[in-house]
């Protein structure tokens, strides 16, 4: 993984709270079974509209992104994250995250730094005022600088260090193995096991076939 | 030390206390796997050469990709079908157990491990997936991970954690007839927001959640996820030993009477103190739908569309006003007055047995609405068999209703089942974002017995509106709160 210390590069205004993952990269691209070439999957429903933030030019070289609070809630899809850095966003700045979308952001090397509402709103205007601004992200002075806004931000130490030192997870972990292992050998005999397989007698299963579709119709009697 | 269910829960587990703001290395005692997160996942082992640590604990199945017709024939859609290929592949290779589709172990991950009775109190659960928090409700520590940490427990069995905060929610009082759990949660989330939970693991509690069923309670835990939680539990009782006992990984003999022993240990104790505490009387609870795009924009039925105008809040009043456009709402219109196009009874939320019974209990001897397809998706394939058992599939069939194999199905937009643009349901399942149940699609929330109502009267409806004799056919109150289920 890729030391982070500081990261320098054109700031995108995102003036959404909620930001969900189904939004930042919809279900119909998780069916892909490798890690990379996510690009074009992120955001994908917003992308059509010319107005949407990145289909703005000064917008689109954009890797770090400023968006409203509540980021990277709902399903806990990494491709979230992967679509984020494929696209080349290397920070993300929001009040407030789904922690499954930080947890996954320090583990691939993506910032998900924590800034308040307040100091938000102060590099929107500068954003969008100036499009094309850069910000930089300072992890070793925890602070975010844009124009002459110079705003903290708050990452958790430990994720700070791991990303600093550019650490793979597992490699980490497996300095233990020795612990674990002595874990194992004191594992209570009433937890489950998976395998020897148990399971009640193997039935067949009947596949289920369409019927005459009633078709839908598309709903806008309520408009 | 006095202690919550969740401490306790995960001081049993820690394998290495971390120092110095590190986490703590837990260990995990159960790890399910499901075909859309761990493809890299095994791609990750297989680049760095690393075996799976312990395939005796781990299990897999297919449920995202799945189409619920047609099974034994090719999946039409490529990449579904790779990706399904992939997970069987790499079973193969790692010597991961899976249950396929076809196989009548295969299922909704979230169904799979209760109903082999692998999931029980006292362990850790980990799964690609946000809806791991459904194993909670037997006392377990259960949260779901994202793809790097799938490949980090399949290589080391353990995971490292930053501490959580610990919230009580009390529910009090008794369930009025004609709602149930989904209800209890939907009421939840709309109180506390899709943000309260950030960071906390919810501990369910009081009278009204010991009255529930094991299923019942699994609803609940769910969508813990949708109040942004890590995880959701409730302690365990006899409703939980009864519901494992004799299940195929049940323990049994003395290992039986040793975990019963210590599960019996698992509840807070009385002077624990959580981080925060919230309280709910369930009498006062009414049938719940969500009108918007996230599970926190929810109301009972009886009210109407919520005029963004009058929300004080900026962020909540720009939310619903984008959330009403897409929804294709107008404000003020009464909940009980928009009409669906689709109504789907399934999920990990309300896909199990006692939800197709109690479906089954309202829609018995009527027709569905013309104007509505209803789809009746069994959250596992043993499910299925038992409804088919108990003549639960023809009652839907005389309904109108589509009989389906096992999946995820509609509850999200990765397989044939999908709405259309513009297209509106009535789901029981548990998220309404945009696009979830397939672009531009508009999702309401419901219970159940809402569903039920809905797909007879074409708007969305509580039993209540069917009148009274459908309110008690057989004498029994159409709650979820007292019914019982044998293994399936
Ligand atoms: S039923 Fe829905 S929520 Fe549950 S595992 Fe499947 S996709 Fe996820």
């Amino acid at each position: 993984m890729e030391k982070f210390a500081q990261h320098t590069g054109v700031g995108v205004p995102l003036r959404r709270s909620n930001v969900d993952t189904d939004q930042i990269i919809p279900a119909v691209y998780l069916k892909r079974v490798t890690r990379t070439g996510f690009e074009d999957a992120l955001f994908a429903a917003w992308r059509g509209d010319p107005e949407f933030v990145l289909n703005q030019d000064a917008y689109r070289p954009g890797s770090v992104l400023v968006a409203g609070p509540d980021f990277g809630t709902g399903s806990s899809r990494e491709h979230a994250v992967w679509a984020l850095k494929d696209y080349g966003f290397r920070a993300v700045l929001s009040p407030r995250f789904a922690d499954i979308f930080r947890g996954n952001s320090g583990k691939q090397g993506l910032l998900a730094a924590q800034v308040a509402q307040e100091d938000i709103e102060l590099i929107w205007k500068v954003l969008e005022t100036h499009p094309g601004t850069e910000v930089t992200v300072d992890l070793v002075a925890k602070q975010a600088r844009c124009a002459d806004v110079v705003v903290p931000i708050h990452v958790d130490d430990y994720t700070r260090w791991r990303l600093m030192e550019g650490l793979d997870d597992i490699g980490l972990t497996l300095q233990h193995e020795a612990e674990i292992t002595e874990f194992e050998s004191r594992r209570e005999p009433w937890r489950p096991l998976t395998l020897p397989a148990k399971h009640l007698p193997p039935v067949e299963i009947v596949a289920a076939r369409p019927v005459v579709p009633t078709l839908p119709t598309g709903d806008d009697a309520l408009v | 030390m006095a202690g919550t269910l969740a401490e306790k829960v995960w001081d049993a587990h820690i394998v290495r206390r971390g120092t110095e703001g590190a986490p703590d290395l837990l260990y995990i005692d159960l790890h399910l796997v499901h075909e859309v997160t761990s493809p890299q996942a095994f791609e990750g082992l297989r680049l760095a050469g690393r075996p799976v640590r312990r395939p005796d604990l781990t299990i897999a199945t297919e449920d995202h990709n799945t189409p619920t017709l047609d099974i034994d024939r090719p999946i039409a859609d490529l990449t579904s079908r790779t990706q399904i290929q992939t997970l069987r592949n790499n079973a193969a290779e790692f010597g991961v157990r899976l249950h396929s589709l076809g196989d009548a172990d295969q299922g909704i991950v979230h169904q799979v491990g209760p109903q082999l009775g692998l999931t029980m109190p006292g362990l850790t659960v980990v799964c690609g997936d946000s809806h791991t928090s459904t194993h909670g409700a037997f006392g377990a520590l259960a949260f779901g991970i994202g793809t790097s940490e799938v490949e980090h427990v399949l290589a080391t069995q353990t995971l490292p954690l930053a501490p959580f905060k610990t919230m009580a929610i009390t529910v009090d009082g008794t369930l009025p007839p004609g709602t149930t759990s989904k209800d209890i949660i939907l009421a939840i989330i709309a109180k506390i927001g899709t943000g309260g939970g950030q960071g906390y693991v919810l501990e369910y509690r009081g009278e009204a959640i010991r009255a529930l069923s094991m299923e019942a309670r699994m609803t609940i835990c769910n969508m813990s996820i949708e109040a942004g939680a890590r995880a959701g539990m409730i302690a365990p009782d006899e409703t939980t030993f009864e519901y494992l006992k004799g299940r195929p990984h049940a323990p049994e003999g003395a290992d039986w009477d040793a975990a019963v022993d210590y599960w019996r240990t698992l509840r807070s104790d009385d002077d624990a103190v959580f981080d925060a505490e919230v309280v709910l009387e369930a009498s006062d609870l009414e049938p719940f739908v969500t009108w918007g795009t996230n599970p926190g924009q929810g109301l009972p039925l009886s009210a109407s569309v919520p005029v963004p105008a009058e929300i004080a809040d900026e962020n909540e009043r720009v939310a619903a006003e984008r959330a009403l456009e897409y929804m294709g709402l107008t404000p003020g219109t009464p909940l009980r007055q928009i009409p669906v196009d689709t109504v789907f009874i399934g999920s990990c939320t309300n896909g199990r047995i006692e939800d197709l019974r109690s479906v089954a209990k309202v829609v018995r001897g009527r027709k569905k609405a013309d104007s509505v397809r209803v789809l009746v998706v069994p959250s596992s394939a043993r499910v299925r068999l038992q409804a088919e058992a108990e003549g639960l599939d023809q009652i839907f069939l005389d309904f109108g209703a589509e009989w389906r194999n096992a999946g995820c199905s509609m509850c999200l937009g990765m397989n044939p089942d999908q709405l259309a643009p513009g297209e509106r349901s009535a789901s029981t399942s548990n998220r309404n974002f945009e696009g979830r149940q397939g672009k531009g699609g508009r999702t309401h929330l419901v219970s159940p017995l809402v569903a039920a109502a809905t797909a007879i009267r074409g708007t969305l409806s509580s039993i209540a509106d069917l009148g009274p004799d459908v309110v008690a056919p057989d004498g029994s109150p159409l709650t979820d709160s007292h019914a019982d289920m044998q293994p399936a």
